[in-house]
This record gives structure tokens, C-alpha cells and sequence, in this order.
């Protein structure tokens, strides 16, 4: 016997990104100095801060859109835009602009007629740099999708990404 | 939890040792070369050959020498081998000589200058324990330092002996710890917080994120007992979010600590509760300033405000507010464990204990040293660095990060303390150190270090906001070989007046790159100049 309490209703968008998201909401308590860690789970979710979004974390929240917006769009890592399938972050730290960084950039930009914080038109690469990695023993690094190597150079780089660039063949 | 349980935890993991050790680097460097594979070979070759009861494979962190990563170390009782570059492919010849035998892998020689030279304090179980089982901390005398600093000394006491110590931030500032502790220990209030700054912003410095991947449980026990020395109930530990591994074992081990009762309420049964929440940043180098970092933590755009009022006295929340960096907080436990007396009897006069830095660029060992204060840079970079690869000969090395200066190798004899290094124009910063040889161009490492602080001025204050950009298009202008000799003098009045009337610590040494290779470098300035005055007269 199940009372009214103990039923769990689905999200009423049905979206159940959106329920996971109120979850994290609620586990903070609503609490508006939990704002980054929220967005870090909303950008998390739904891969980058649309509008809608931020006016909901807002509303939730008892933020004005203003101020979410304003967190939102200071912090590098949170992205306004939608992401390519691939990313591939290139380290522009010192130990990685003294061992040659920028030459892969300039390589990787070429290659892919994108520039670094663009995505191609495809949608398949989001071109990134970092400041640093902390990978600094290593240089340069690059991350693609999340994985780290080291010791890169140009055609290393542009070998990995020639596939992706082709239409999403892996 | 009482003394006698924690050390029966270190007696029984003690005893539990197995005779053959294998220990593989799981630090960040090493993962991306993967080392992750490499233990997992090793464990299954080690179950298939049916030595588990004798050798037991860990995990570990930072081995300190990145470059040849990944690094696997064995140790049998017949002595150490520290294997580099180690593949998946490896591990069955590894096992294969676990009984003295040679394998086709190249071994590291332990007793060149690389490892000779550090001294480890803060790095000391940095290698040798695995940094995801408190146990292995606890064995190696992890939390005695807060047993006895709850149980036998008052805060005033801990305050004391911290003074006394000498240490100073390992941020890079150098504000004796002593003197920031009593300030905060003083400041009447219900509500007190202690921070950990982690947000190692500067390029090339990874010290911070080495410590936290290799030996979490030794900053949770120096906040910990700093936290009883001010009065503070509650820590933050602010990580930047480029560190996803060093969260992720932060988090463990908060945890871990919580369920032994070393974190929470009435901790070794005493009346003091503390508790400890991760933050993380999300991609800004000013949130590295104390009072932007309590902005982002309040979860606020990371703007800095003027001081006074310091933390010390109104910070997060206008509650008084404790704020040290990562190394400073993992020197702690070591400090009331073996004593201040120990502690200042390390280093040079004005600079105490040892210092980690992260050695890279163009030199042939690249990785993490710790070294006592007042080392030269010359042994740092020749002897221990091993000198610039295919013969190459140093030019220059940076230190500090981009609130640096790039010190010349004429001034390598210089001992490695606070004092000497603002004396060259350059600062200790939080320990990055990359050098820099003949194919370096200096007026384009000061560009782009001034591209870095343009782009990560957080825009409230004007002249670092506008001069940076200035600052950059003159640079750029010069690297052009458009620039006359007006245009260096701008850049000089620009620098001071940048560096005099800006808000904050980033605006204010966003200069000191260019003052530095200035101050040094002058000729390739001029040289630019030169081609321009020879373009005009063709």
C-alpha cells in the first residue's frame, strides 16, 4: 500500500536531465551560494548553458537571471554554446609555450579552419586551449575527449583529429 | 577514536605489509602515459604467476620524475628498482625478475643529484603510500600531529610553535603562517572558516595538484589542526576543476577521514568539531586571490575586493577568515610532529623548511623536486634538472608564474629563498620553474605571459583591465618589429603605473614579466627596435 508521499512522480517536462538537476537543487538546499556547483552539474547534463536553463536555475534559486548569467558567463568553463562530439584541448600553459604549444594551434587551426574556442560546422570538434593542464612534466599535452598525452607535436595532433573531422568516422 | 586505535590501525596495516612491494605512479603525468593499464597487468600477472601472497601491487603518487613516466618502483628485500617508461607490455618481464633477475627496461638510478639533492617533507609519503586507503597515511604516523595537538597543547600553544617554526606561505607571498594564524586566532567571532587554496592557477606549476594526488589525508590534518589553533568549525577546500583526479581522491579521503571519526563532531574525543567541504572552481586564474576566491566560493563572480578589511578579520560571509595554500598545509603535521625547532633548522635565515617545485621546460628531468630553502638554482637546474637536452645551454628561468620575472643564467649561483628571488625582480610564487634556453625569444615569453593576464583580468579595476591590453598591443607591436623607441618608453610608464594602482595581486605584478626580461634582457628589445629603424630607412 502506497501512500500519496512515498510515490515518485516523474519530472513533468520529462526530461529526466531536468530531475537529476532538481535533485542536486535540492540537495544543496536551494541555497544560492551553491550556484557554480549547480551549473557545474546542469553543464554536466546537458553539455552547455542554454538560456532556458539558466532562467530555471534562477527561478529555483530566488536569483535574478542577471546575477546567474553573470557567474555564468565570468567562469571559463562554462560553456553558452553546444559542444562538438569530439574536443580536443590544447595546453597553452609556459612549459607547453616553451616546448612548442603554439605551432600545434596553429597546425590544429589550419587543419580544422576553426579557431581555438570554435566548433566545427559539422558539429564533430570543439577546438579548445587550457591555460594549464598541470601536466607541465609531460608537455605539451593535449586532451582529446578527456585523456591526456603527453609529448605531442603537430602531426601527432592533427593525426588523431583527421578522423573525427571526416564526418564522425572514429 | 582514541590514540590506541589509531595506532593499532598503522600496527596491523604495518603488519600486513607483503615482502615484495610494487608500487606504480597513478599521479596525473604518469595517467596520461597509461599507468592505469600498467597496474592492472601487473596485478593480473601477479595473480596468474600465484605470488599474491608475497607481492602485493599499489598504487601510488607523484615519483617525482615525469618525464620518464609511467614509473613503477619495486621493492624486494634485496634493495629498490625504480623502472621508467614502463608499457602494458612490461609487466610480465617485471614479475619475471622479482627474484634479482635483469630485464630489458631501463632502470633509473636513484642516487643521481635528481633524488639525492630533495629533502622530503612535504612529498615525504609522496610514492610510498597509496593516497586512497587512510590506512597507509595512518601507518606512516598520519594523524598523530592532531592527536596531540587536541589532546596536549591549547591553540595558543599550536599558534606558538607554528611562529616559531619560521614557515611562511608557500603561495608564494611568504606571509609568516604565525603571525596570519593569530591574527585569525584573535579576531573575536561565532563563526570562524579556514580555506585551502587550491587553485593552482599558474602555468606550469603543479606542485599543489601532486601533493593533493599523492597524500590528500596530510592537508585534511593540517587544516584540521589550524582549524583548532583559530577556532574554526568549518574548512573549504577550493579546487580548480582541471583537476578532476586530485578531487576525486580529496573526496575519498574526506570521506574515509569522517568515518574514522578524524573529521566531524568531537574528533578524538575531544569537544572540537570540524568539518571540511570541497569547492570547485570553474576556470578562472583570479579566483587564486584571496578575496575572489571567497567570492567564487559564496558562489559569486570571482571579483576581488580592497583590503583592508583582510580575511583575517572579515571574510567569507564577513566571518574571519583563515586562508593558506595547499603546501602550506601539508607542512603542518610534520611541523608539530617533529617540532618547530626541527623545522627552522632547514633553510636560510629568513626563509625556513623546504620548498617544492615543479621543474620544466627545456631541461632533460622534468617533474617535481622538493628542496631545502637557499638551494642554488644552479644545482636546481645543472645537477638535478641534468641541464638543457641536445646541447642546448640555459638562458633563463622563470619562476613564479605569470606574477614572476625570469631570472638570467648569469644569476643562477643565487640561494633559492623569498628575499633573493623579489631581489632579482622575479618572486617565489607557488613554485613553478621552467627554463628556458637560446631558442627562446624573451620579448615573446613576456607577451605571452602579459596575453595571460589579459585575458584573465577579471575587468573591475581599470588599469589592469585596460593597461594589460595596452601592455599586449605593445608587445605584439615590437614582435612585429613595428615598434620605435616611443613605444618601449610607453611600455615602460605603462608597467609602473599598472603595478602601482591596481586592485588586486594580478593586475598589480601582470608587469613583472616584462620588467624582468627588461631588466635583463634589454638588448632584445633593442634588437626589435633596430629592425624597424632599418626598415624605414630602405
Amino acid at each position: 500500500m502506497t501512500t500519496a508521499s512515498t510515490v515518485v512522480l516523474p519530472h513533468p517536462s520529462g526530461d529526466k536531465r531536468l530531475k537529476m538537476l532538481d535533485a542536486t537543487m535540492k540537495r544543496h538546499q536551494y541555497q544560492q551560494d551553491a550556484l557554480i556547483e549547480i551549473l557545474h552539474k546542469a553543464q554536466e547534463l546537458y553539455g552547455y548553458l542554454e538560456n532556458d536553463l539558466l532562467l530555471y536555475i534562477a527561478h529555483k534559486l530566488k536569483l535574478p537571471p542577471s546575477r546567474v548569467y553573470g557567474v555564468a558567463t565570468f567562469y571559463h568553463l562554462f560553456s553558452l554554446a553546444p559542444q562538438g562530439v569530439h574536443s580536443c584541448v590544447l595546453c597553452t600553459g609556459t612549459a607547453c609555450y616553451v616546448k612548442g604549444a603554439q605551432a600545434i594551434l596553429a597546425n590544429v587551426e589550419k587543419m580544422a579552419h576553426i579557431r581555438a574556442g570554435e566548433t566545427t560546422t559539422n558539429g564533430q570538434l570543439s577546438l579548445l586551449t587550457a591555460r594549464c593542464l598541470g601536466a607541465c612534466g609531460i608537455a605539451p599535452a593535449v586532451v582529446f575527449d578527456g585523456t591526456v598525452l603527453g609529448n605531442q607535436t603537430p602531426e601527432s595532433v592533427c593525426d588523431r583529429i583527421q578522423g573525427w573531422l571526416e564526418n564522425g568516422t572514429q | 577514536m582514541e590514540l590506541n586505535e589509531l595506532l593499532a590501525i598503522a600496527k596491523q596495516e604495518r603488519s600486513q605489509a607483503k615482502p615484495v612491494q610494487i608500487r606504480c605512479c597513478t599521479a596525473a603525468g604518469c595517467l596520461s602515459g597509461n599507468a592505469e593499464g600498467v597496474k592492472h597487468e601487473l596485478e593480473a600477472g601477479i595473480k596468474a604467476e600465484g605470488l599474491e601472497k608475497d607481492v602485493e601491487v599499489s598504487g601510488v603518487g607523484c615519483m617525482r620524475l615525469c618525464c620518464q613516466g609511467p614509473l613503477v618502483q619495486v621493492d624486494t628485500p634485496a634493495g629498490s628498482k625504480l623502472y621508467e617508461k614502463v608499457t602494458t607490455q612490461d609487466a610480465f618481464a617485471i614479475i619475471e625478475a622479482l627474484d634479482g633477475g635483469k630485464t630489458h627496461i631501463s632502470e633509473i638510478d636513484l642516487s643521481q643529484p635528481f633524488f639525492s639533492y630533495q629533502k622530503p617533507i612535504v612529498l615525504e609519503n609522496s610514492g610510498k603510500i597509496d593516497p586512497e586507503k587512510i590506512q597507509a597515511y595512518i601507518a606512516a604516523k598520519g594523524y598523530q600531529a592532531l592527536y596531540h595537538v587536541l589532546r596536549e597543547m591549547t591553540p595558543g600553544e599550536v599558534v606558538e610553535s607554528i611562529s616559531h617554526s619560521g614557515l611562511r606561505g608557500r603561495g608564494g607571498a611568504g606571509y609568516p603562517t604565525g603571525v596570519k594564524w593569530a591574527t585569525v586566532a584573535k579576531a573575536k567571532s561565532d563563526r570562524k572558516f579556514v580555506i585551502c587554496n587550491a587553485d593552482e592557477g599558474d602555468p606550469g606549476a603543479f606542485m599543489d595538484r601532486s601533493v593533493l594526488e599523492s597524500d590528500p589525508h596530510r592537508v585534511l590534518e593540517g587544516m584540521a589542526i589550524a582549524a583548532y589553533a583559530v577556532g574554526a568549525n568549518q574548512g573549504y577546500i577550493y579546487v580548480r576543476a582541471e583537476y578532476p583526479v586530485a578531487i576525486r581522491r580529496l573526496q575519498t579521503a574526506i570521506h574515509q577521514a569522517q568515518r574514522l571519526g578524524l573529521l566531524g563532531s568531537q574528533i578524538f574525543e575531544s569537544p572540537f568539531d570540524f568539518k571540511i567541504d570541497i569547492r570547485i572552481g570553474a576556470g578562472a586564474y583570479v579566483c587564486g586571490e584571496e578575496t575572489a576566491l571567497m567570492a567564487s566560493i559564496e558562489g559569486k563572480r570571482g571579483l576581488p575586493h580592497p583590503r583592508p578589511p583582510y580575511p583575517a578579520e572579515s571574510g567569507l560571509w564577513g566571518h574571519p577568515t583563515l586562508i593558506n595554500n595547499v603546501e602550506t598545509f601539508a607542512n603542518i603535521a610534520p611541523i608539530i610532529r617533529n617540532g618547530a625547532d626541527w623545522f627552522a633548522s632547514i633553510g636560510t635565515e629568513k626563509s625556513k623548511g623546504t620548498k617544492v617545485f615543479a621543474l620544466a621546460g627545456k631541461i632533460r628531468n622534468t617533474g617535481l623536486i622538493e628542496v631545502p630553502m637557499g638551494t642554488s638554482l644552479r644545482q636546481i637546474v645543472e645537477e638535478m634538472g641534468g641541464g638543457v637536452p641536445d646541447g642546448g645551454t640555459a638562458k633563463a628561468v622563470q619562476t613564479g608564474g605569470p606574477s614572476g620575472g625570469c631570472i638570467p643564467a648569469s644569476a643562477f649561483d643565487t640561494p633559492v629563498d623569498y628575499e633573493s628571488l623579489t631581489n632579482l625582480g622575479s618572486m617565489m610564487g607557488s613554485g613553478g620553474m621552467i627554463v628556458m634556453d637560446d631558442s627562446t625569444n624573451m620579448v615573446d615569453v613576456a607577451r605571452f605571459f602579459m596575453e595571460f593576464c589579459m585575458d584573465e583580468s577579471c575587468g573591475k579595476c581599470i588599469p589592469c583591465r585596460v593597461g594589460t591590453v595596452q601592455m599586449h598591443g605593445l608587445l605584439t607591436k615590437l614582435m612585429q618589429g613595428k615598434a620605435t623607441q616611443a613605444d618601449l618608453a610607453l611600455l615602460e610608464e605603462l608597467c609602473d603605473m599598472v603595478k602601482n594602482t591596481s586592485l588586486c595581486g594580478l593586475g598589480q605584478s601582470a608587469p613583472n614579466p616584462v620588467l624582468s626580461t627588461l631588466r635583463y634582457f634589454r638588448q632584445e628589445y633593442v634588437e626589435l627596435i633596430q629592425e624597424y629603424l632599418e626598415l624605414i630607412k630602405d
